[in-house]
């Protein structure tokens, strides 16, 4: 797999960029998974079964394959040249590598069979993805037979990052990653971690006993019954990567906020995570799926507009300072403010048709 | 006496007094004050004889130059063995854990340092790392880790620090990888690059 | 959905192995590929023993790299509460039944360097699958089986005949014993220890182990729990507001369910957790049989696993 991917090879996938020129965007901001069912917000479990939604909307399929795909995919391929610590497994994890990959091809082929394929014979698999120009033989369980170790080679043609937990003692130790679209975590250092201390910098969570209560919920994750919740900060600029590692280069981005750029810089960022329970090594696969949504974009909801402006409004200081926006939140917060009349939301996410 | 560790987050690491247990090998890795820590263990031992002829003491003198191997020599154990620095002491322990069984006990005390990197080897046996002892006594100076070059400093006293490999200004957090043995170090001033508050003694 | 997904499967075969064991073989009712599995997984068998819902939780024994069917193997347990009798006397070629999809409480650590099993009788099932696991994809093992007699040692063929320096046998009948401290005092550091078979044989290696300084968390072992038998008694459910009697043969779990109340569970041998309910009124002595809550919680019976637990006594009020 090279870097010199065709975007234009199929007219539905955007040639984009998630850098320097920043020119991603959303052809249809009602595709985008808005996180918030009310007009306040705090922590919780919210799990609900990751079962395929309303069509048209990234629910429609457990693996959501959007217009972003090619570009995101080059994006990751430049992040892993730079760093290649973004993606690691430690050496009992090869096995639950191969039952990510048997996941992802599976529902690829049966969701998308215009963009990829999946032929079996016995032990010989025949994986083709189109959009990547990717055609693949191999054989499942040997790793030899791959470029890349098992995981690696499909979370490189994945959407979303993905971290392997692997269940001991009764708890999740997260033993393996793929992170390039993290919101400003470090998987060279968190890898290795029980579910606590990864979680650990989290602020006001642990009190309130929701790290306790996911745990417990998670443990008993059953094969074939995945489940999903939904996370979410701000990013300026619609950059996938805002690692620690690079927080120098893109950390004095938040300081060029102004209210005429802001509607077209300030993003949203949602994390639209699934969880998996894997059967060959009952591990756990976390998908940690980012969409990102300009300001701009979703006050063209009014419903989304209204709500987004009580949720930053009203978040504890605590929350604004870990998802990084407490010196943005005066300036977001007047941006926002215009687009919300004090009209009474409907419940859910949803917008109003 | 233990050093006290203010809670935090939940991957700063905690220690607890060590307790003697039952083994048929008794393997001790301290540096400094982490002597004394284990000369309390065995006083509190109701078959001192019985440790002692079965106890390996691995030692290094702590970052703070504080050095008991003397005490630790008349004890009388089995075996006893005295390592300059910690990078000198890693070798003689990985070597003892090649044809350990299973029945031995681990007692790590002294610099956090020294605990994370002696807990890291025992691990990398497959040896869970819930059952090995800890306990913190002494200098509570920081290994740390530069998140943006991947660079150790060791023995980190004040926060904000420079790192020693890349130069940027770093924040001393409490979250702790076990895997590195380390704590995590951030650049502070990349939101306002030059603005660098005054670096204060937080460790010593 | 209480117990999970499910799957519809189809009684491929029924072999005897022995005088008190019987094995099961079950393939997809629609002739695809079952679910992959991790060695030490097991699955609920759902039986309609003539008009009595009975779920039985056995250890998966064949490969899991075989994807073509599922093995269990029964022991005969006449003494029971009939799920075992079920399955030898009623189960047959072609019948169609439900089962859970498999769920694993008794995992291989797989970064032990060694692992070191002990199995007693029936309780070899979950090994069979742990050893096929661990020939496709490495790991150092030794496995320590005893048996009443030669007759009664299910698998020891095929596992001597394919491991012979690593499977040691052993027979109660011409008095041989593991002898288990210097088993135990061999091991080399990082290895895992798993025991599965009759309760005195886990605790008697269990605390040996600890005796001599093996850590807990090195120490894995698996039982399920039959609900056991006991006096019928009375509980108040009271999120559906119902009053129901549990029988004498019959699990809280199980009168729930004949109730229409859907309560969740998994394992149903007071293993998984899954079953975990809070108790809001308690006059009398609730009888905890299960290895989930902590001795303290027990005593506080502020919680009950109905799977396996019963009750004596005046008043229990559960949040159901």
């Amino acid at each position: 797999m090279s870097l010199d991917f065709k975007p234009g090879a199929f007219d539905f996938f955007r040639d984009e960029t998630f850098r320097e020129s920043f020119t991603y965007r959303n052809s249809n901001p009602l595709r985008f998974p808005f996180p918030f069912d009310r007009d306040d917000y705090m922590y919780s479990v919210n799990m609900e079964p990751h079962v395929p939604g309303r069509k048209g909307t990234a629910f429609e399929h457990i693996l959501d394959v959007d217009e972003h795909y090619v570009a995101e995919m080059i994006d990751r391929a430049k992040v892993l040249a730079d760093d290649p610590l973004r993606c690691q497994s430690l050496p009992h994890m090869t096995l639950a590598g191969w039952d990510l990959l048997e996941l992802i091809m599976e529902a690829k082929a049966r969701d998308y069979p215009q963009w990829f394929s999946l032929t079996k014979n016995g032990n010989r698999w025949h994986w083709v993805n189109r959009p990547l120009g990717i055609e693949q033989s191999f054989t499942f369980l040997d790793e030899s037979t791959l470029p890349y170790g098992p995981f690696e080679y499909i979370t490189r043609q994945t959407q979303g990052d993905f971290s392997l937990q692997d269940e001991r003692d009764n708890d999740l130790w997260m033993d393996a990653g793929m992170i390039t679209s993290q919101a400003d975590w470090s998987l060279d250092f968190d890898i290795g971690m029980s579910f606590m201390e990864w979680h650990a910098p989290v602020p006001l969570a642990h009190e309130k006993g929701v790290f306790d209560r996911a745990l417990k919920f998670l443990l008993k994750l059953q094969h074939g019954a995945p489940v999903r919740r939904f996370n979410w900060t701000m990013t300026v600029n619609p950059l996938l990567d805002t690692a620690p590692e690079t927080y120098p280069k893109w950390g004095p981005t938040k300081t060029t906020l102004t209210q005429e750029n802001l509607g077209a810089k300030q993003h949203l960022r949602v994390e639209l995570q699934s969880l998996y329970r894997l059967p060959r090594s009952n591990a756990i696969a976390f998908d940690i799926r980012c969409y990102l949504c300009s300001f701009e974009q979703i006050v063209t909801v009014p419903k989304w507009a209204r709500r987004l402006h009580r949720v930053v409004r009203d978040l504890p200081d605590e929350l604004a300072a870990y998802k990084g926006f407490l010196r943005n939140r005066p300036a977001m917060v007047e941006w926002l403010s215009k687009y919300d009349d004090g009209a009474p939301t409907s419940p859910g996410w949803w917008p109003d048709d | 006496m233990l050093t006290p560790v203010t809670p935090t987050i939940r991957s700063r690491p905690v220690y607890a007094p060590l307790e003697p247990r039952p083994g048929r090998l008794h393997l001790m890795v301290a540096d400094g004050e982490g002597a004394d820590a284990l000369i309390e263990l065995l006083a509190k031992a109701n078959n001192r004889s019985e440790i002692l002829s079965s106890a390996h003491v691995i030692y290094a003198p702590g970052p703070n130059g504080t050095d008991r191997s003397d005490v630790l020599k008349a004890l009388g154990l089995r075996q006893f063995f005295r390592a300059p620095t910690i990078p000198a002491l890693l070798p003689r322990l990985v070597r003892v854990l090649a044809d350990a069984h299973m029945g031995t006990q681990f007692y790590l005390a002294g610099t956090e340092g020294l605990i994370g990197q002696a807990e890291r080897e025992i691990m990398a046996t497959g040896f869970p790392m819930g059952a090995i002892q800890k306990e913190h006594r002494g200098s509570t100076v920081r290994r740390v880790q530069c998140v943006h070059c991947k660079g150790i400093t060791e023995n980190v006293a004040t926060d904000p620090f420079k790192c020693s490999h890349c130069g940027l200004n770093l924040f001393v957090r409490d979250h702790y990888s076990r895997r590195i043995a380390a704590f995590q170090g951030v650049n502070i001033d990349a939101e306002d690059p030059g603005q660098v508050p005054e670096p204060v003694v937080r460790f010593k | 959905m209480s117990g999970g997904a499910k799957l519809r499967v189809r009684v491929d075969s029924v072999t005897p192995v022995n005088d008190l064991i019987k094995r099961f073989r079950f393939v997809a009712l629609d002739g695809s590929d079952l679910p992959a599995f991790s060695g030490g997984a097991h699955t609920v068998v759902e039986m309609d023993d003539h008009g009595t819902r009975r779920l039985n939780p056995y250890s998966l024994m064949s490969s899991p790299a075989d994807r073509s069917a599922y093995e269990i193997s029964v022991r005969r347990d006449d003494q029971g509460r009939g799920g075992s009798l079920f399955m030898h006397r009623h189960v047959t070629p072609g019948m169609e039944m439900t089962l859970s999809y498999p769920v694993n409480l008794f995992p291989l650590d797989t970064r032990a360097r060694k692992h070191l099993m002990i199995a007693g009788g029936i309780g070899i099932t979950p090994f069979l699958a742990q050893i096929a696991q661990l020939d496709q994809f490495g790991g150092r093992f030794e496995l320590h089986y005893a048996a009443r007699s030669r007759v009664l040692g299910a698998y020891m063929d095929r596992l001597t005949a394919a491991h012979p320096s690593q499977v040691h046998c052993y027979f109660d009948e011409e008095n041989q014993a593991i002898d288990l401290s210097r088993l135990l005092a061999t091991q080399p550091i990082g290895t895992h220890l798993y025991v599965c078979g009759p309760k005195g044989m886990i605790n008697w290696v269990l605390s040996s182990a600890e005796a001599m300084g093996w850590p807990r968390l090195a120490l894995h072992h698996e039982e399920f729990l039959a609900p056991g038998t006991g006096l019928p008694f009375e509980v108040q459910l009271a999120a559906s507001g119902k009053t129901i009697t549990v029988g004498t043969t019959q699990s809280l779990l199980e009168a729930m369910e004949a109730a229409g109340v859907d309560a969740p569970y998994l394992c149903r041998g007071g293993a998984c957790g899954q079953c975990e309910t809070n108790v809001h009124k308690c006059d009398g002595k609730i009888l905890h049989r299960d290895h989930w809550l902590s001795p303290e919680e027990h005593a506080a019976n502020a919680k009950i696993m109905p799977c396996v637990s019963r009750f004596e006594g005046k008043t229990l009020v559960i949040d159901r």
